[in-house]
């Protein structure tokens, strides 16, 4: 089970990257932790022609907190966010859900911006960044622009990033004292892609935002039940699910997804913190 | 008490103790030799085409883009390898009727599984071999393919192997006393129900791996392997390659992780030494994880209906079932894919009073990889069946589990018996394993804790279950019916210059500790320090005949060979010592590396001054005397046609009864394998076994697709256990050594996957009793757990 | 034609210059290319964690990263660890608690360990459990190797 053959660069900056991955003819893909990209391309599910490494972006790398947002680098790694002190305090909500993110050697090398860009379903960070308003900035060759998660995340692997793009910053809103979060996955092991999981920022009685990972194609938002829940609580968003999209897999069919999804949002408002 | 003194009643005593694995250092330091550390001159590398259908016709292949690719040195198809090797067939003769197609290493004609080898290419390096399987154009013609066990028998499911004119393998019945009279009385409560149990796979953190050298001038074939079985190997390979059997050596050097995968015949591991053969130059192969779980032998698949009758007072009457098994295409050479089913027949119900039995076994071909024998073969099935009927009929009419269990049991002092259906049982100790089961995991504070539980809405079940195991197999078992497989082993002790031990043994180490048992029992029975003994093993060239380690046969076979060999030397010596030292050799005796006096223990030769005199300053000893500072002895098991031991067992579990989720809190185990040789290595066996019985009660399962295709073969779909859901498990010992050996030592590497499976079932239906669910489809997944509970 | 590099790193304090076919990834460039055997293969997916090792002080699977990425690191294997002081109280507590069998697993099971009890975490079987997830072990249960763990952290040992 080796990689095909490609071409590997590891540009210096930004501009080199952009310059590089616009070479169409290359076939080229943007390298950053490699955690989801590495094993497709170990079972030839992926073969890109040229990896552009972005390892040695330091532009990509760190975080920092400006005028109530708090600012990622896309190449920063779980490992680093699960360690700042600035996460821990901006966004709680980081802290409640990284720890079920694979395991600590997966989580010393995946990237934030990563998994955005990837956009794998039944990941954690895409319905996270859902639920906390994130923005995605991203630089192409054309420019920069940043896009609300929401408008994101549009389906199976399928995100607004378009071809040449990176993503480069994904900027958080730092929490609100008023603000409370919440998390919950079923995982049939530790770290194991989640079944069925949500996330959860609650505002007050009458406000919150619900986002779920791993019962559709992609991270989505549960907009009636947001609803439901400020008209009637806990028990009216697990009953306001079932126009979401949900999709079965090897571990649950749509139906049991639906089920769970109900389950891990009561859960989930149970431990607000 | 005035008892005859023991073989193992002596000073340096290292039997019953819990040594540290001398090799263990070298594993924690990273100086492990498995055999993809190895790396020979020239040597290549293999990768296979593997079929993507579950069944197809192959109309040929066009190689041109693949032999054009960088590092490539050869592509064989099927055919290529006709006229070099044999085919063979996985049939035994003492299963009858048993019949199974010729197998080629790779498929010529029809590809009859989703990965099946269908071509090889040896390259420069894997990568390079890789890339050119990526480049073989097949033109595979789909056929309708048979993949469900169910329907395997129908008239209109497509027939695997025309000539056998169905896709039955095998059958069989086995009866005892009158079955159909019992279910028709009406003083008894019938529960019937049907069981379920998926495909699961060894999943070896080392994958299957071969390097095969050949040297023409002297016609010799060398094979490293990741094996249990090197004789039986080196036999399988002079056969079917056309080698004289002396030119074959077979070495297993350290060996990661086994189970019983690692004991088969492979068509890639044969390929690849054909390849070798052909190409006269060393050739690698190593499975990547995809290949091993679409080729390495995959387990269980049974489908039993069973029912049972019980009388009020619960007083097992009868049981009687139909077990229905898939194998695959081809039975496996050369143990068969029958054992599984066979082992069921004979072993379920076998802990209990049971006079009236009808078990009938069928084992059917299916378009899905092989099936065979993978750790404690039947035993999950057989328990399963057996105790989640018991459990099931106790709940029916109102008696504790644990109760029905006793008034059932085969008493511990009557034996020997005969079984229903026709095991010999001797030394056994069900009551007295699952006394002390009872009363180590606190059974009454668990039902009561259990009773507050289920008051807050929180569902924990205690499952047990009362097993035997299969241990120490006899000839009976697979050279009866013609198999290359050796049931006796062999050990050589020698005594070298420098008075220190070198023993060598026919049983192999996967890590289970066999080299360390075996120098504990040279070490004790010979009297040398256990640091001056080295233990050779795995290597046809260098060890003793004998059959490898599998069965949980290394310690009761294999030790005591060795057992039997350190004490013939030990007198070799003594007469030796006799002469030296002008004394009647029997008073003397040797402790710690001296001959003493067996009196007095004080020391008269050091064993060093001995073994220098011999080999260096013959001249010392009288012409008529010559020495023999080596012993070799072998053993087979004789009485029984396996030497069985058992256990007790018991699951606490917790199912979250709102997402299906089953946590395991706590597990025990109270086993009796006979004389401990070292009760870490024997705990560390059972904590390993039970683990992987966790596994295929709650995780483990190849999912298939209606048409054959595997839908989970990575590490991140297979769900083996991971440290984060894993109970600590407390492990007991009840020891009746059996009367069979001097050792007394029985088996204890299958005990714990034999046994957990039922215990999990138990307790999770024990959990799930008041919500009116049950479920007895293993694995036990949430998703099955909530259609049981009506929630899905 | 395969594509090449020329790296220069630091691997158990050996200064080391090779080049390499950039597809290789980490762990078969340690052990194909210089015999440091020692790192396991097992899945070539990131999942087993029989690959695990230290890069530039973390631990990493070394199938999911590729040799030309660590141009200018600092590598650690099992191999290193054993030639110097550093785990070997851990190799001692695994060694007294049988926490290997088959030793496949034992360099990421080490590497994983060391991680958490260098990281100054407590005795607590559940956190242990949680920390060595991934890795996957065939042959004991895990339990052994939660208590060389907790063993060593009890004593208040350096690893």
């Amino acid at each position: 089970m080796k990689a095909p053959d490609f071409v590997y660069v590891r540009p210096g900056s930004i501009a080199e990257a952009l310059a590089l991955l616009a070479d169409t003819d290359a076939d080229a893909t943007p390298l950053a932790g490699g955690q989801s990209l590495m094993p497709m391309m170990n079972f030839r599910v992926a073969a890109p022609g040229k990896l552009v490494d972005l390892n040695g972006l330091a532009e990509l790398r760190g975080l920092r907190v400006e005028n109530g947002m708090v600012r990622i680098g896309a190449m920063t790694r779980y490992a680093e966010l699960l360690a700042s002190d600035d996460i821990r305090e901006n966004i709680p909500l980081f802290g409640l859900a990284l720890p079920h993110v694979a395991h600590a050697a997966i989580r010393n090398r995946g990237t934030i911006g990563g998994s955005v860009a990837l956009a794998d379903p039944a990941a954690e960070i895409p319905a996270l960044l859902l639920v906390l308003e994130a923005e995605i900035h991203m630089q192409g060759l054309a420019g920069t622009r940043a896009i609300a998660a929401e408008d994101f995340f549009l389906g199976l692997y399928e995100t607004a990033l378009q071809e040449g793009e990176i993503v480069t910053e994904i900027v958080v809103p730092a929490r609100k004292t008023t603000e409370q979060f919440g998390f919950y996955e079923f995982a049939r092991r530790h770290g194991d892609y989640a079944m069925a999981g949500v996330a959860l920022k609650v505002g007050g009685p009458d406000h919150c935002r619900i986002g779920f990972f791993g019962v559709a194609d992609r991270a989505i938002r549960a907009t009636r039940a947001e609803v439901a829940y400020r008209d009637g609580g806990v028990p009216a968003a697990m009953a306001a699910l079932d126009d979401l999209p949900f999709d079965g897999d090897l571990n649950a069919a749509a139906k049991t997804k639906r089920h769970l999804a109900g389950i891990a949002l009561k859960r989930a408002f149970e431990g607000i913190s | 008490m005035n008892e005859p003194l023991h073989i193992f009643d002596r000073p340096n005593s290292y039997i019953g103790r819990s040594v540290p694995r001398p090799d263990a250092r070298r594993l924690l330091e990273g100086r492990g030799k498995f055999v993809d550390d190895l790396q020979l001159p020239r040597m290549l590398h293999a990768a296979f085409l593997r079929s993507a259908h579950s069944h197809a016709r192959i109309d040929g292949f066009d190689l041109d883009a693949a032999r054009a690719m960088p590092g490539v040195v050869a592509i064989y198809t099927g055919k290529d390898f006709a006229d070099h090797v044999t085919p063979y067939v996985g049939t035994l003769t003492h299963l009858a009727g048993l019949r199974s197609a010729p197998q080629m290493p790779m498929a010529m004609d029809v590809a009859r599984w989703q990965g099946e080898p269908i071509a090889m290419v040896v390259a420069q390096s894997r990568a390079e071999a890789e890339d050119a399987v990526a480049m073989i154009d097949a033109d595979l013609h789909p056929l309708d393919a048979a993949c469900d066990t169910e329907s395997a028998l129908d008239a209109d499911t497509p027939v695997i192997h025309e000539a056998f004119g169905s896709n039955l393998a095998w059958e069989r019945l086995v009866e005892a006393g009158d079955v159909d009279a019992v279910f028709s009385r009406n003083d008894v409560t019938v529960i019937k129900r049907t069981f379920r149990f998926g495909r699961h796979t060894g999943v070896t953190l080392e994958p299957r791996a071969s390097v095969v050298e050949y040297d023409p001038s002297e016609n010799r074939l060398t094979y490293w392997y990741s094996g249990q079985a090197p004789h039986m190997m080196q036999a399988i390979l002079a056969k079917h390659l056309d080698l004289p059997e002396e030119n074959v050596r077979v070495v297993a050097h350290d060996v990661g992780g086994s189970f019983g995968i690692k004991i088969h015949t492979y068509g890639d591991d044969i390929a690849t030494a054909v390849a070798a053969k052909l190409l006269k130059r060393p050739v690698k192969f190593v499975a990547d994880r995809h290949e091993s779980f679409v080729s390495d032998i995959h387990a269980r698949d049974h489908v039993v209906t069973g029912r049972i009758a019980v009388t009020a007072d619960g007083t097992i009457e009868a049981l009687d079932f139909d077990d229905l098994t898939g194998i695959g295409p081809y039975s496996m050479y050369p143990r068969t894919s029958a054992i599984e089913c066979n082992q069921v027949l004979n072993l379920t119900g076998a802990p209990y009073k049971l006079r009236n039995y009808r078990a009938r076994g069928r084992v059917v071909f299916q378009n899905k990889n092989l099936m065979c024998q993978y750790r404690a073969v039947g035993h999950p099935i057989a328990m399963a069946v057996a105790d989640g009927l018991v459990d099931e009929a106790a709940a029916a009419i109102g008696v504790d589990p644990a109760e029905i269990r006793r008034r059932n049991l085969v008493p511990d002092d009557t034996y020997p018996c005969v079984s229903a259906s026709g095991m010999k049982f001797d030394d056994l100790s069900h009551e007295k394993t699952l006394d002390r089961l009872i009363s180590e995991m606190r059974y009454d504070d668990l039902r009561a804790d259990q009773a507050t539980c289920r008051e807050k809405g929180v569902y924990r079940g205690i499952g047990l279950v009362s097993m035997v195991e299969v241990a120490n197999p006899s000839p009976m078992f697979y050279g009866i019916g013609g198999a290359p497989i050796s049931a006796q082993d062999g050990a050589t002790v020698r005594l070298d210059a420098g008075g220190a031990l070198h023993v060598s043994s026919s049983i192999t180490e996967q890590g289970q500790g066999t080299n360390t048992i075996l120098a504990q029992i040279a070490a004790e029975v010979f009297g040398v320090d256990m640091d001056r003994v080295k233990v050779t093993t795995g290597d046809t060239d260098n060890v003793p005949y004998g059959g490898g380690t599998w069965a949980s046969r290394g310690a009761g076979i294999g030790g005591e060979a060795m057992l039997l060999a350190s004490k013939a030397l030990k007198d070799q010596v003594l007469d030796v010592a006799g002469i030296l030292l002008q004394s009647e050799s029997e008073s003397l005796d040797i402790r710690s590396g001296s001959v003493v006096d067996a009196d007095s223990g004080a020391e008269r030769i050091s064993l060093r001054d001995l073994a220098r005199t011999v080999y260096y300053r013959g001249n010392e000893l009288p012409s008529d005397v010559k020495p023999e500072l080596i012993a070799t002895r072998h053993y087979r098991v004789t009485d029984f046609p396996f030497v069985f031991t058992n256990s007790a067992m018991a699951a606490h579990v917790e199912v979250d009864v709102e997402s299906g989720f089953v946590r395991v809190l706590h597990f025990w185990a109270v086993e009796d394998c006979g004389r401990v040789i070292n009760p870490q290595l024997v705990d560390e066996q059972i904590r390993g076994g039970v683990v992987q019985g966790i596994g295929g009660a709650l995780y483990e399962e190849c999912v298939y697709s209606e048409d054959g295709q595997l839908l989970n073969a990575t590490m991140a779909d297979y769900l083996v256990p991971m440290a984060g859901e894993m109970p600590d498990i407390s492990v007991f010992h009840v020891e009746t050594p059996t009367k069979t050996s001097v050792l007394g030592a029985k088996g204890a590497g299958e005990a714990g996957t034999g046994g957990a499976p039922a215990a999990v079932m138990n307790a999770v239906n024990d959990a799930l009793r008041p919500l009116g669910a049950s479920i007895f489809q293993m694995p036990m997944s949430p998703e099955r757990i909530l259609k049981a509970l009506g929630k899905v | 034609m395969t594509q090449t590099q020329t790296i220069s790193l630091t691997i158990n304090g050996e200064a080391v210059t090779a080049t390499v076919p950039v597809r290789s990834n980490l762990v078969d460039f340690l052990r194909n290319d210089l015999g440091l055997t020692g790192s396991h293969v097992g899945c070539e997916h990131g999942v087993c964690g029989a690959c695990t090792l230290e890069v530039d002080g973390a631990m990493i699977r070394g199938c999911l990263m590729l040799a030309v990425q660590a141009d200018g690191a600092t590598v650690t294997t099992v191999e290193g660890l054993a030639d110097s002081p550093r785990g070997q109280a851990l190799r001692d507590a695994f060694h007294r608690r049988n926490a290997l069998q088959c030793g496949y697993c034992t360099p990421g099971m080490l590497a994983s360990a060391l991680e958490y009890v260098e990281a100054g975490r407590p005795a607590d079987r559940a956190a242990i459990r949680e920390h060595i997830s991934g890795n996957y072990c065939r042959c004991t249960g895990y339990q052994a190797v939660v208590d060389a763990i907790c063993d060593l952290i009890g004593q208040g040992a350096k690893a």
